[in-house]
C-alpha cells in the first residue's frame, strides 16, 4: 500500500498545483495550497508505516501550521477585499509596474 | 489434550473472540438493531419533550392519538410527509437538498462508538462486545464526527438565499465551533485519568478508580455546558430562536427536508447524554461492586448493565427538556462570551489542576485505585467548584438577577422613586 | 489462507475506493466555479484521506484530519466565503490563457511521469534498505501501546518538545495576526 499511497500523494500533489495556476479566484487558490498540504500529509503518514511514528509527528506539526497559516491567509483575503472589494488576483495588481 | 478440550469449552461458552465472519454477522446485526432502536428512541424523545414540557407548565400534553398519545409520533410522520415539499426560487438547487443530510448523517454516526452494556457471551460464537464500532479513538471519533455538523447548518443557511436564514446558520455554526474547544479540553482531562481514548477502556477505567464526576467535577460541568451549546439547546439555542431569526437556518425548509433538522438535534441530544454518561457517570457500570467488570461474562450481566446505561441517558435527557423549558436563553454576545472568555480557559486551568495533582500524588506513591487518591480529588474538586461558583462567579451567572444589586443600589433606587411618585404630590 | 485473501482483497478494494474518491474529488474542486461547492468538494477530498489514514494504521491522524482540516479549516474558509458573498459562481473564466493551461498541461505531465516512475516496484524496493524493511515489518507486528494516542505523544514531548513549544508560540502569533488584520480601521479624529 505504500507505492499506491505515495502516487495518490503524487497526483493530489499536481492537482493542487494546477489548481493554483489555473484559478485566479484567491480563495480558491488558497484552498488549492491547502491540498498540496494534505498531499504532503499522505506521504508522511505513508512512509511513517516504514519509518515508524515519527511521520505522524511530523503531520501534527503540518496540521498545526495549516491550521495557522488559514487563518492570518483568510485574514488578508478580507483585508484585501474590504480596500480592493474583489478576491480576483488580476486586479489586485497595484505594485505591478 | 486438555489444552484442546479446555478450549472448545471457552468457545462453546462463549468468552473468546469470534473469528472474522462471525464478527462481521454479528457487527451487521449489531447495526440494524442498535440503529433501529436508536432511531425510534429519538422519534420517542420529540413526545417525551411535548409531555414533560407540558407537566412542567401544569397542562396536558398530546394524550389523543393512541393510548395517552403514544401514537402522536407516527402521525406526525405521517403530517411530514404529506407536506408539500418547497423550494425557493433562488436557491441553490443541489445545496439546498444537500443541507439536511449534511446535518443528519454525523449526529447519528456519532453514537456507533458508545459502548451500551458489558459483553455478551454467545455460546459457540464467541465475546460480542455491545459497542456497534469499537474504534481505538474511542471519543475522538465522536468529537470529530460531530465537528462536520456543522456543515449541514452553514450550507442550509447559505443556500436558502434568503439573508435571515445566512445570518442564523452563520451564527449557530460559530456557536458550535467555539463549544466543540472547550468541549474537548473537558474530555482532555479523563484522557489524563484514563490514560487511554477507547471508551471501553474508560469505563473500565471508572469501574476500578471511581465515576470521573467525583474526580473531575469541574471538567463533567464544563462538558455539560458545552454539550448543550453543541446541540443548540436552551438556554444556547438563538440562532433557532423564532423571535429574532424567523426558525433562523432552517426557514425556507418544510416537511421531511425541514424535520431532518429537528431529528438531528434530538439524535444529537441523545448522543451528547451518551457521552456525558459513558465519560463522566462510567457508562454501563453498576456502581459500587465489580461483579459486573470481570469475566466471565454472562447474558444477565449484559441485560443488568444495559439497563442501568438506559435508565442513566433518559436521565440527562430529561435534564436537557427540563432545562428548555425552565431557563430564558441567552444572548448571543453573552453566548460567545461564556465559550471563549469564561469555559475555555476554565477548562485549561482545570486540566493545569488535574495533571499537577495526579503527577503529584503518583510521584508520592497513592495507588490510583484507593480510597486516598479519590480522596484527594475530590477535596480539589470540592475546591475548586467553590472557587468558580462563590468567589468568581460573585452571582454573575450562576445566581438570580436581583442578587446583583448592592444594597446602596437599592437605597438610591428608592430614592428617585419617592421623589418621582406622582401619587404623593400636593396640589395638582 | 481463505480469510488471509479475502482480507487483502477487501483491504485494497477499500483502499483504492477512498483513492479514487479523493482524486475525482479534488478534480472536481479545481474546475468549479463556486468557491462554496469548491469547498464543499474539498471537504470531500480531505474526509476520504482520512479514511486513508486510518488504513495506514494512523488511526488518530484520521480522527484529527476530521477534527482539524474539516471541522475547523474547511468551516473557516465557507465562512469567509460566505461572509464577503463570494459563493456565486464566477462569471470571468478562470485561466489566464492559453499559455496558462499549456503551463499546467506540462507540469502535470512531468508529475505524471514521476508518478509512473515511483510506482515501478523495483524502484521502490531499491530504494529501501533491508535493515529498514526488517524494521518496519517488526513494527508492523508488535501491538501499540497506550492505545493509539502513546506512540505519537512521547516523542512529541521527548525529542521534538521544542518544535512542540515553537508551534504554541507560532499559534499565539496567527491568532493576534489574524485579529489584528481582520478588525477594522475606526478612524479616530
Amino acid at each position: 500500500m505504500l507505492v499506491e499511497a505515495l502516487a495518490l500523494s503524487a497526483v493530489l500533489f499536481t492537482i493542487g498545483v494546477i489548481g493554483v495556476l489555473t484559478r485566479r479566484n484567491a480563495i480558491i487558490i488558497f484552498m488549492c495550497v491547502e491540498l498540496m498540504l494534505n498531499a504532503v500529509n499522505l506521504s508522511f503518514v505513508a512512509l511513517s508505516t516504514l519509518h515508524g511514528a515519527t511521520g505522524q509527528v511530523f503531520v501534527v506539526f503540518t496540521m498545526t501550521v495549516a491550521a495557522a497559516e488559514a487563518a492570518v491567509g483568510l485574514a488578508i483575503i478580507i483585508a484585501i477585499f474590504r480596500h480592493t472589494q474583489t478576491v480576483n488576483l488580476q486586479n489586485i495588481n497595484i505594485l505591478k509596474g | 489434550m486438555m489444552h484442546h478440550t479446555s478450549l472448545l469449552l471457552q468457545v462453546a461458552s462463549g468468552q473468546l473472540p469470534p473469528t472474522m465472519g462471525w464478527f462481521v454477522i454479528f457487527a451487521i446485526i449489531k447495526m440494524l438493531v442498535a440503529f433501529g432502536i436508536y432511531l425510534v428512541c429519538v422519534a420517542y424523545t420529540t413526545f417525551a419533550e411535548r409531555r414533560i414540557a407540558a407537566w412542567i407548565q401544569d397542562r396536558h400534553g398530546p394524550n389523543r392519538v393512541g393510548p395517552q398519545g403514544i401514537f402522536q409520533v407516527l402521525a406526525d410522520g405521517v403530517k411530514n410527509f404529506m407536506k408539500e415539499e418547497t423550494l425557493p426560487g433562488g436557491a441553490n438547487k443541489v445545496m439546498f437538498i444537500l443541507a439536511p443530510a449534511l446535518a443528519f448523517i454525523p449526529s447519528l454516526v456519532t453514537w456507533a462508538v458508545i459502548p451500551f452494556a458489558s459483553p455478551l457471551p454467545v455460546p459457540g460464537v464467541g465475546l460480542i462486545d455491545m459497542v456497534v464500532a469499537n474504534l481505538p479513538i474511542g471519543f475522538l471519533f465522536t468529537l470529530s464526527i460531530s465537528s462536520l455538523g456543522v456543515y449541514g447548518l452553514t450550507i442550509a443557511g447559505w443556500s436558502s438565499n434568503n439573508k435571515y436564514a445566512l445570518l442564523g446558520g452563520l451564527r449557530a455554526s460559530a456557536q458550535m465551533i467555539s463549544y466543540e474547544i472547550s468541549m474537548g479540553m473537558s474530555t482532555v482531562c479523563v484522557l489524563l485519568l484514563a490514560g487511554n481514548v477507547g471508551l471501553n477502556e474508560i469505563i473500565t477505567q471508572q469501574a476500578s478508580q471511581g465515576w470521573n464526576v467525583m474526580l473531575l467535577t469541574m471538567a463533567f460541568f464544563i462538558f455539560a455546558v458545552s454539550s448543550l451549546a453543541e446541540t443548540n439547546r436552551v438556554p444556547f439555542d438563538l440562532p433557532e430562536a423564532e423571535s429574532e431569526l424567523v426558525a433562523g437556518y432552517h426557514a425556507e425548509y418544510s416537511s421531511m427536508k425541514y424535520s431532518m433538522f429537528p431529528i438531528a438535534e434530538y439524535a444529537n441530544i441523545i448522543t451528547a447524554s451518551s457521552l456525558m454518561v459513558t465519560l463522566f457517570f462510567g457508562g454501563w457500570d453498576i456502581p459500587f461492586t465489580s461483579w459486573d467488570n470481570l469475566p466471565p461474562w454472562t447474558a444477565l450481566k449484559t441485560v443488568l448493565t444495559m439497563g442501568l446505561y438506559v435508565g442513566k441517558v433518559m436521565f440527562f435527557v430529561f435534564t436537557f427538556i427540563w432545562l428548555r423549558w425552565t431557563l430564558p436563553r441567552f444572548r448571543y454576545d453573552q453566548l460567545m462570551s461564556i465559550g471563549w472568555k469564561v469555559l475555555l480557559p476554565m477548562a485549561l486551568v482545570y486540566i493545569t489542576v488535574v495533571a499537577s495533582l495526579t503527577l503529584g500524588l503518583d510521584a508520592a506513591g497513592v495507588v490510583r485505585t484507593g480510597m486516598g487518591f479519590k480522596a484527594a480529588m475530590l477535596g480539589m474538586n470540592l475546591v475548586f467548584v467553590g472557587l468558580v461558583f462563590w468567589v468568581l462567579d460573585r452571582g454573575r451567572i450562576v445566581s438570580p438577577a436581583f442578587s446583583r444589586i448592592q444594597r446602596a443600589e437599592i437605597a438610591h433606587l428608592r430614592a428617585v422613586s419617592e421623589r418621582s411618585d406622582l401619587s404623593n404630590q400636593q396640589g395638582t | 489462507m481463505q480469510v488471509n485473501q479475502f482480507h487483502s482483497l477487501f483491504y485494497a478494494f477499500t483502499f483504492y475506493f477512498f483513492g479514487l474518491v479523493a482524486i475525482a474529488s479534488a478534480i472536481a474542486f479545481v474546475t468549479r466555479k463556486s468557491p462554496v461547492a469548491a469547498a464543499v468538494w474539498l471537504v470531500l477530498v480531505m474526509f476520504s484521506l482520512a479514511a486513508l489514514y486510518v488504513m495506514l494504521d494512523a488511526q488518530f491522524i484520521g480522527a484529527i484530519q476530521v477534527l482539524v482540516y474539516t471541522g475547523a479549516i474547511m468551516v473557516v474558509f465557507l465562512f469567509v466565503i460566505m461572509l464577503l458573498n463570494l459563493g456565486n459562481p464566477s462569471e470571468l473564466a478562470d485561466a489566464r490563457g492559453k499559455w496558462g493551461y499549456l503551463a499546467a498541461l506540462l507540469i502535470g505531465l512531468v508529475m505524471l511521469a514521476e508518478v509512473m516512475a515511483l510506482t515501478r516496484s523495483n524502484t521502490i524496493d531499491r530504494m529501501i534498505p533491508p535493515d529498514l524493511a526488517a524494521k518496519a515489518a517488526a513494527a508492523a507486528a508488535a501491538p501499540l501501546a497506550g492505545g493509539v494516542i502513546g506512540p505519537i505523544a512521547a516523542p512529541l514531548f521527548n525529542e521534538y518538545l521544542l518544535a512542540f513549544e515553537l508551534t504554541s508560540v507560532l499559534l499565539l502569533a496567527a491568532i493576534v495576526g489574524a485579529v489584528v488584520l481582520s478588525k477594522r480601521r475606526t478612524n479616530a479624529r
